[in-house]
């Protein structure tokens, strides 16, 4: 039974240019109080004719436009959205009110240095956290995204070893890993050697002896998994890359997981970014802005991309002076406004708070993992941290996959789990709560997945066909990739 | 909860972690503060930075006014906490904006097809340069010293291990432009693009269309970025470019110390399969209705991986959103009427300073101090509330003496009038 949602009403909306009529504006600009130039005669016969398609509503149709669009998305704070390694957590609304607090909204990177200290001030003690937090040696905040901090990661991997006179030649990535890992490997001018995954959907440690060698550069690690799996092995998986003087890079996709639990750094990891959109709940915002911060160790220190922030006689200083440095990876000093949210995050947990967090975390993914293992295939026997993974294989013999199931949870008030990722596993179903469902959330979600199960044996044709309840059904992806239409056009 | 799983602390969940990996400690990061503590801390952050009552440092990072309409629409939770639009059904709102914003993109920028986003304006040209090579096989890149300085250093730690090679080509001293003989000498049958930005660090409106002549001639593309989309409103788009790319700050994004900003990649339709990023497109549901979708992911790296055009995953959607809005305010005239103020205002405060360069400028332009520095200039102006401009020999150290200032809508008469005063025209 559907518990959680009835239809309602909903209005629709056409585009912005179909809503346009000329002459139509929500704007208004003071007068000018100084001579207004002709365009043509000042740019040199470069001023431009009218946008053509432009806009043209008034204030009342814009907001009535954006509105209306919104309620056609599913959104964490109209509930559970158990997307597995994206940690959709709850935002904290605080986060967003100092992120706008005015002398730092509309501070200026280029402001001379006396006048920015209490932004210079944010980044230094963001880093110092991080650190704490990764029991990495020095953290730099530039890298915009996750991918981003992953190629920061990775370049800096490749300067230390070219340092040592041998930048080498491959990266080793386990079958398991994020599409991101291959991608930014290739972008650093490494090839790619996959590392197969064992039974318990961990990194298969024989493998590695056997692949890795002097021309591995980096291996690329996720811990724990994208199974949800602590890398059991990881302190051997470190000793046999540093034998050879390859390093350790880990994907910090998952560090909701392992936050005030165990430290990277004190695992053996060499680098490794954070997602703040992710562990530290800045907000995801329909694709971004993120933020990659990346903490190494102190061999890789003298690496990090400039400038950095430094703090002397109680004064912050920008550091640009720094001759090994792979240079600058971002313009100014990186998505700072996610940077304060990400602060504001660590300041309302503090270190007892974040612990717990993490625990929670765990206890709720190990929750759903338990209610739920009758009724879907379980991928590994091994403990689940802060999610897990199910097949669709009691469901398959049915003709349901896991992407129909993903849509028949949203007839229930669900943003579906992750699908068909890992691809290790064959029709996975990636479940990732967060720490901030509660368990009344996570009981409606057991019930709906439970449903959902009997209604794959009763009427599969049900959940094929889902979702019933959208505004939108289905939408037919292969058309939009056949026939691309890209932009409007009147 | 814990009894349902037959445990009796939650700390039996993570027994089974090595011994050596676990942490025996609390972090040591201060207990929790509450929602009061936090907002005063940032509170006074934000007052240890000085705030003043104008600026006129611009070099990449503007000071216009937000309408109120965009924070009003981007704190919407469902705009503000929704993931990646991959599941269509339940991410229409998202999905549409950003199907409206690659429109407005292409309107503005004279070019076929436009992408969700960049990261921000300084990663958007490495990305512009790699896609140049993917199309014309070549590996050599020209850039104009009038690139924002930040930009080509990007570009510098892209090329590093890629097979990129970056050159520069110089800047006319008289005019501020791109300098057309510097480039033509080196350009060749191995130049993949030739990035000019325009307007350019210098404020300075560049002729795109000879530029582009030039590149074509030797089979290179042309790339032109923009870091001041105000601009877009009032000077022809660059239409003759293959890729432009660039900086939205400027449609109602905070200046918040640099980021996070939006950056834009657009280009012909031809090249579109060598486009990074994602992209929205138009299909029909179930029903028969139009609905959009998460298109052409193909090139992307959650499918090819190691093969993909780029690594990038997320991106700048939200603060998309934000220039989304921002456009649909000030909509066909206001934009307009917004850019024509910001070059009246450069104007006014140019005619009374002593200008270093004779090329058309939009809303920014080189100047001098009578005497003294810069640094003394803009000592001057921050006593009586004014940011001053830019010192270039920072990053051109030919340039030693001189300024970047930038006017915009926000600044008063009264204002450029004391930068005038001090700057002893």
């Amino acid at each position: 039974m559907i518990r959680k949602t009835r239809l309602h009403l909903v209005q629709n909306e056409g585009l912005l240019f179909e809503e346009s009529s000329p002459g139509k504006k929500a704007y208004q600009l003071p007068d000018l109080d100084v001579p207004a130039v002709d365009p043509a005669a000042a740019l040199d016969g470069q001023a431009r004719e009218e946008i053509e398609g432009f806009p043209e509503v008034s204030e009342v149709e814009a907001i009535r436009h954006f509105t209306r669009l919104s309620t056609y998305n599913f959104a964490i704070d109209l509930g559970m959205y158990p997307l597995g390694s994206c940690t959709m957590k709850y935002n904290p609304r605080v986060n967003e009110a100092v992120a706008r607090t005015e002398g730092l909204a509309w501070a200026h990177p280029y402001a001379p240095v006396e006048h920015i200290q209490g932004c210079l001030e944010v980044i230094h003690r963001l880093e110092a956290n991080l650190a704490e937090i990764t029991g990495m040696d020095a953290v730099t905040l530039q890298p915009a995204a996750g991918a981003h901090g992953e190629w920061t990661g990775i370049m800096l991997v490749r300067a230390l070893l070219e340092s040592r006179g041998n930048p080498r030649k491959k990266i080793l990535v386990p079958d398991s890993a994020h599409g991101t890992n291959p991608a930014t490997a290739a972008m650093c001018g490494y090839s790619v050697a996959n590392i197969p995954s064992n039974a318990k959907g961990m990194v298969d440690v024989a493998a590695l002896a056997a692949a890795v060698d002097e021309d591995t550069a980096a291996m690329m690690v996720t811990n724990p998994n994208t199974l949800g799996v602590f890398e059991e092995q990881i302190h051997e998986v470190a000793r046999l890359l540093h034998a050879k003087g390859a390093l350790l890079y880990m994907d910090g996709a998952n560090m909701n997981a392992l936050v005030g639990l165990s430290r990277p750094g004190d695992f053996g990891v060499d680098v490794m970014h954070l997602n703040l959109h992710k562990t530290f709940s800045t907000p995801h915002g329909g694709g971004g802005p993120g933020a990659g911060p990346v903490a190494v160790k102190r061999h890789l220190e003298p690496f990090l991309p400039s400038p950095r922030v430094v703090r002397r006689d109680g004064r912050f200083e920008v550091e640009e002076n720094q001759p090994l440095s792979i240079g600058k990876v971002r313009a100014f000093h990186g998505n700072f406004g996610v940077l304060v949210r990400a602060l504001a995050y660590i300041m309302a947990h503090g270190g007892p708070g974040l612990r717990r967090a993490t625990a929670d975390a765990i206890l709720n993914a190990n929750y759903i993992r338990t209610h739920l293992a009758g009724y879907y295939e379980l991928h590994t026997e091994a403990p689940s941290m802060h999610e897990c993974v199910f097949s669709d294989d009691k469901q398959s013999p049915k003709g349901v996959r896991t992407g129909d199931i993903a849509k028949r949870l949203i007839d229930y008030g669900f943003h579906p789990y992750t699908v068909s990722f890992p691809l290790i596993v064959h029709g996975a179903l990636m479940i990732e709560p967060t720490e901030t469902e509660s368990k009344q959330e996570l009981d409606l979600f057991i019930d709906a997945m439970k449903s959902i199960a009997r209604e794959v044996e009763e009427d599969p044709q049900l959940v094929k066909s889902a979702p019933h309840r959208t505004r939108t059904p289905r939408v037919d992806e292969v058309l939009a990739a056949r026939k691309p239409v890209l932009r409007w056009r009147p | 909860m814990l009894a349902s799983l037959g445990l009796s602390s939650t700390a039996e969940l993570y027994a089974h972690l090595p011994g050596e990996a676990l942490l025996e400690r609390d972090l040591a990061i201060e207990p929790g503060w509450s929602e009061y503590e936090i907002v005063d801390w940032f509170r006074a952050r934000g007052e240890a930075n000085t705030r003043f009552a104008a600026s006129f440092l611009g070099a990449g990072v503007y000071a216009h006014y937000r309408p109120v309409l965009v924070d009003t629409v981007v704190s919407r939770g469902e705009f503000l906490t929704s993931y990646t639009p991959y599941q269509a059904e339940i991410a229409q709102g998202t999905l549409t904006t950003i199907f409206e914003f690659q429109t407005m993109v292409c309107q503005l920028t004279g070019m076929d097809v436009a992408n969700a986003s960049m990261y921000d304006g300084s990663t958007a040209v490495p990305e512009a340069a790699l896609m140049a090579m993917r199309i014309t096989g070549r590996e050599h890149v020209l850039v104009a010293r009038s690139v924002h300085p930040e930009y080509r250093q990007v570009l510098a730690t892209n090329a590093r291990n890629q097979e990129m090679t970056v050159d520069e080509f110089g800047y006319d001293p008289e005019t501020g432009l791109a300098g057309l003989a510097g480039l033509e000498a080196k350009l060749s049958a191995k130049t993949a693009a030739v990035i000019i930005q325009s307007p350019n660090f210098f404020g300075c409106v560049e002729q795109v269309k000879s530029l582009a002549e030039l590149a074509h001639k030797h089979g290179a593309l042309l790339v032109v970025c923009f870091a001041e989309a105000v601009s877009l409103g009032l000077v022809k788009p660059p239409s003759e470019a293959d890729i432009v790319c660039g900086e939205l700050q400027s449609f109602a994004i905070s200046p918040s110390f640099g980021g996070p900003f939006a950056g834009v990649m657009a280009c012909k339709e031809k090249y579109l399969r060598q486009m990074p990023g994602r992209l929205v497109g138009q299909t029909v549901d179930a029903n028969g209705n139009r609905a959009f979708c998460l298109t052409l992911s193909t090139r992307e790296q959650h499918i090819r991986r190691e093969k993909a055009t780029s690594n990038i995953c997320t991106n700048q959607a939200l603060v998309a959103l934000m220039a989304t809005v921002f456009m649909t305010v000030y909509g066909k005239e206001g934009l307009r009427e917004l850019a024509l103020q910001n070059l009246s205002k450069a104007r006014y405060l140019g005619g009374k300073l002593r200008r270093r360069f004779t090329g058309a400028y939009f809303n920014e332009l080189v100047a001098s101090p009578a005497s003294g520095t810069v640094a003394e200039a803009n000592a001057k102006l921050a006593a009586r509330g004014i940011l001053g401009g830019l010192d270039l020999e920072r990053f051109y150290p030919e340039l030693r003496g001189n300024m970047l200032l930038c006017a915009t809508e926000m600044n008063k008469r009264e204002q450029m009038d004391i930068v005038a005063e001090v700057m002893g025209a």
